[in-house]
């Protein structure tokens, strides 16, 4: 165990330094070939403008080369692996395509990642607003919100044990040890299986990543309460409007913007939802998605990359909407510049 | 920004117990294992966590001292002794000899076994059997009661999971893999970020537009290529294929993009004039960037850094891939998801390797939310 702190501190070091010496390096070396002090005239402009030219490319470079193996190359060579058979030998045109829409249980994850679609952000931006507007009115209300931002920092791991602790199901007869049965059987209920039963699981699932974004759509959404300029909601007071008409037809409008991209941003990572599922119940009992499927197909049976790499262009096609968005705002907003 | 409808007493206590709601849902499940980490292993399927406070009651099985015990006594044979050994602090509540029966008889009373044989337990565990005639046999008699153990609670689970479960080594391996991770894509972003930012060369904003693109690219579209890339260049060179180079390199091309933008937007910011008066003054861009970008930059940076430890932290699908299922470089989610596979049912095992991952993002998270917040905001409300 020492050895691997030791290495993992050497590792650091020659990371860190590798990156200095060559950042620092490679701009000592164009100050040298191209020097712009110490040479007259007409040549000290010439070197200074390829100096220019150079430096840039040395600075986005690292960035470029890593971006370009682990992002760009690996988008290109999905697309291609798509067309091919399971060892990437044989090109099988749409073959694969065909045969995800043929799949009963691609056509289950479909559906499932729809439904996780229509509610998961909805939830979110839903209970995120509700209790951003709450908290702002109570003295406590930071403790508040800062509590119920702390499932952000829980793995989706971690959150599915203290999930599937509250969903335990024990036998008949036996004590109910899962919080959620335990309620049950208080109430006069029957306990029961919550994460085998057929579609309502996929809501047990969803609950979770609903804990756990919650705060982040809270965060972002109180910050934008607050920029909401005071006359709005003084002069709403003052023509009689009661607090949910203040709530839905002056506050909510004035967020739109900040609410979309909430919404947004959850929306691409619940299509990528895949470790709530695979520990909750590896997609059985009809409660599979897309991007279990895909790792489950990547290393089913000795792994099928042609079958995978399908799964996660549909995936992507799906991101691929709120992509062009993005570009095109963040374009508005710096003036193409 | 303050509502001035709703002041009435009613609405106001509303708020506060809508707020209480909403909190004892988002902390309720968390408190549940932590505190179930912390409970005797069999008292936490005896009882549900809220009522740890309380004594659990079981119903249990023993057996009483062999014929060899026995000794004689006003001309019976009697057996004494107490069903709980020694020195423990629990109480039986009844018992019984038949296992369809375990609690047949309140304790303290005496229980007529036939032939004259009789059975008293009391409340703390002492029991007295007497018989006529001598007892036989090298098998005690079967007795059930049920028991009520006061609430315990212990640090043993910490000690089974950490050094016999594997979470210890796990936990080792996280930060080996999280702390690389973190450190290295920091630098590479930050010397990109700048240069999008301040310096002019063709190409700087589709570079630009390519990278906002790069930030929604599901992770899943690079892991089938990635996959067999480091496997052709594990079998080429001749090395494991699985090794923390790889998902040091993995993770930081992932988080780069996110890196780059939440930089750029930052550094793009800063005063025009602070840069122009060191240009002037004859600095190069490479002094500019170390001994003005950066120590500007401080905040951002701070705030990529916890970005980048949490999800480094927490990420499974990506060290599932590229540092596979088993083994001994396994990191904590990993690890934890093989025990939701391996020790199913064993709660205590569960609830202790659940907390034990996520007690380094909970202090993180806690020491440094102010970075946290900020960043998430910059972040998100700019470009989404």
């Amino acid at each position: 165990m020492a050895a691997q702190i030791f290495s993992a501190i050497f590792v650091i070091i020659i990371g860190v330094g590798g990156c200095v010496a060559y950042f620092w390096g490679a701009n000592k070396l164009v100050d040298i070939v191209f020097p712009s002090r110490g040479v007259q005239g007409a040549a000290a402009i010439d070197n200074l403008r390829r100096q220019g030219m150079i430096r840039p490319w040395l600075f986005v470079g690292p960035a470029m080369i890593i971006l370009t193996i682990y992002l760009i190359y690996p988008v290109v060579e999905t697309l291609r692996l798509s067309f091919l058979d399971r060892s990437g030998g044989n090109f099988v045109g749409f073959a694969n395509y065909e045969w995800a829409f043929g799949d009963r249980e691609f056509r289950n994850s479909i559906l499932n990642n729809i439904v996780w679609l229509a509610v998961v952000p909805a939830a979110c931006t839903f209970l995120g607003l509700i209790i951003a507007v709450l908290t702002d009115k109570i003295w406590w209300g930071t403790i508040a919100k800062s509590l119920i931002f702390l499932p952000l920092a829980i793995s989706f791991v971690g959150a599915s044990v203290i999930w599937k602790f509250i969903y335990e199901y024990r036998g008949e007869g036996q004590t109910q040890i899962g919080l959620l049965n335990a309620i049950i059987q208080y109430f006069g209920g029957q306990p029961q299986v919550w994460i085998s039963l057929p579609f309502w699981n996929n809501f047990f699932l969803m609950i979770i990543l609903i804990w756990i974004q919650t705060g982040f759509a809270m965060v972002i959404l109180s910050s934008a309460l607050r920029g909401i300029p005071e006359e709005t909601l003084e002069a709403a007071v003052i023509d009689g409007a009661n607090p949910f008409q203040i709530f839905w037809k002056i506050m909510v409008p004035q967020i739109w913007g900040t609410i979309a991209v909430v919404w947004t941003t959850i929306t691409i990572l619940v299509l990528k939802v895949f470790d709530i599922v695979l520990t909750m119940t590896n997609g059985q009992w009809n409660s599979q998605v897309l991007a279990n499927l895909m790792f489950d197909w990547m290393f089913r049976g000795g792994g099928d990359f042609g079958r995978g790499a399908t799964i996660a262009i549909i995936i992507m096609i799906a991101v691929i909407p709120i992509m062009v968005w993005n570009i095109r705002q963040a374009n508005k907003e710096t003036g193409g510049h | 920004m303050a509502v001035a409808t709703g002041k009435s007493f009613a609405s106001r206590f509303g708020v506060h117990i809508a707020v209480l709601i909403f909190v004892a849902i988002w902390t309720v499940p968390t408190l549940g294992i932590l505190v179930s980490s912390l409970r005797d292993k069999d008292q936490i399927i005896a009882s549900g966590w809220w009522n740890s406070f309380a004594s659990s009651s079981q119903t249990e099985a023993g057996r009483l001292p062999p014929a060899s015990a026995q000794v004689e006594k006003d001309g019976k044979f009697v057996l004494q002794g107490n069903i709980f050994g020694e020195g423990t602090a629990r109480n039986v509540s009844a018992f019984g000899v038949k296992s369809a029966a375990p609690t047949q008889y309140p304790a303290g009373t005496t229980a007529d076994l036939g032939d004259g044989v009789t059975l008293q337990l009391n409340a703390d565990g002492t029991f007295v059997m007497a018989s006529p005639k001598a007892f036989e046999g090298d098998r005690g008699q079967r007795v059930y009661y049920a028991s009520s153990a006061p609430p315990k609670f212990t640090t043993d689970n910490y000690q089974t999971v950490l050094f016999s479960e594997g979470i210890g080594r796990s936990f080792m391996n996280s930060l080996t893999v999280t702390i690389p991770a973190t450190v290295i894509p920091i630098l590479i972003a930050a010397f990109a970020a700048y240069a999008l930012a301040w310096m002019r060369f063709p190409g700087r904003a589709l570079l630009i537009a390519v990278i906002i693109g790069l930030l929604v690219v599901p992770l899943q579209m690079s892991l089938i290529p990635l996959l067999k890339l480091y496997n052709g260049v594990g079998t080429f060179f001749g090395v494991p294929s699985k090794t923390y180079l790889g998902i040091w390199l993995a993770h930081t091309g992932f988080g780069l993009p996110f890196a780059i933008y939440l930089l750029r937007s930052y550094i793009a910011g800063l005063p025009r004039e602070i840069m122009e008066s060191a240009r002037i003054d004859g600095a190069s861009d490479f002094e500019i960037f170390v001994k003005i970008v950066l120590p500007l930059s401080f905040p951002v940076l701070a705030s990529f850094a916890i970005f980048q430890f949490l999800w480094v932290w927490n990420d499974l699908l990506v060290a599932m891939v590229f540092l596979g299922t088993e083994g001994d470089q396994i990191v904590l989610t990993a690890k934890l998801n093989a025990l939701l596979g391996s020790r199913g049912g064993d709660w205590e095992i569960l609830t202790t390797s659940a907390f034990v991952t996520i007690i380094v993002p909970l202090i993180v998270f806690f020491s440094l939310q102010r970075y946290f917040v900020r960043g998430l905001l910059a972040g998100s409300v700019k470009g989404g």
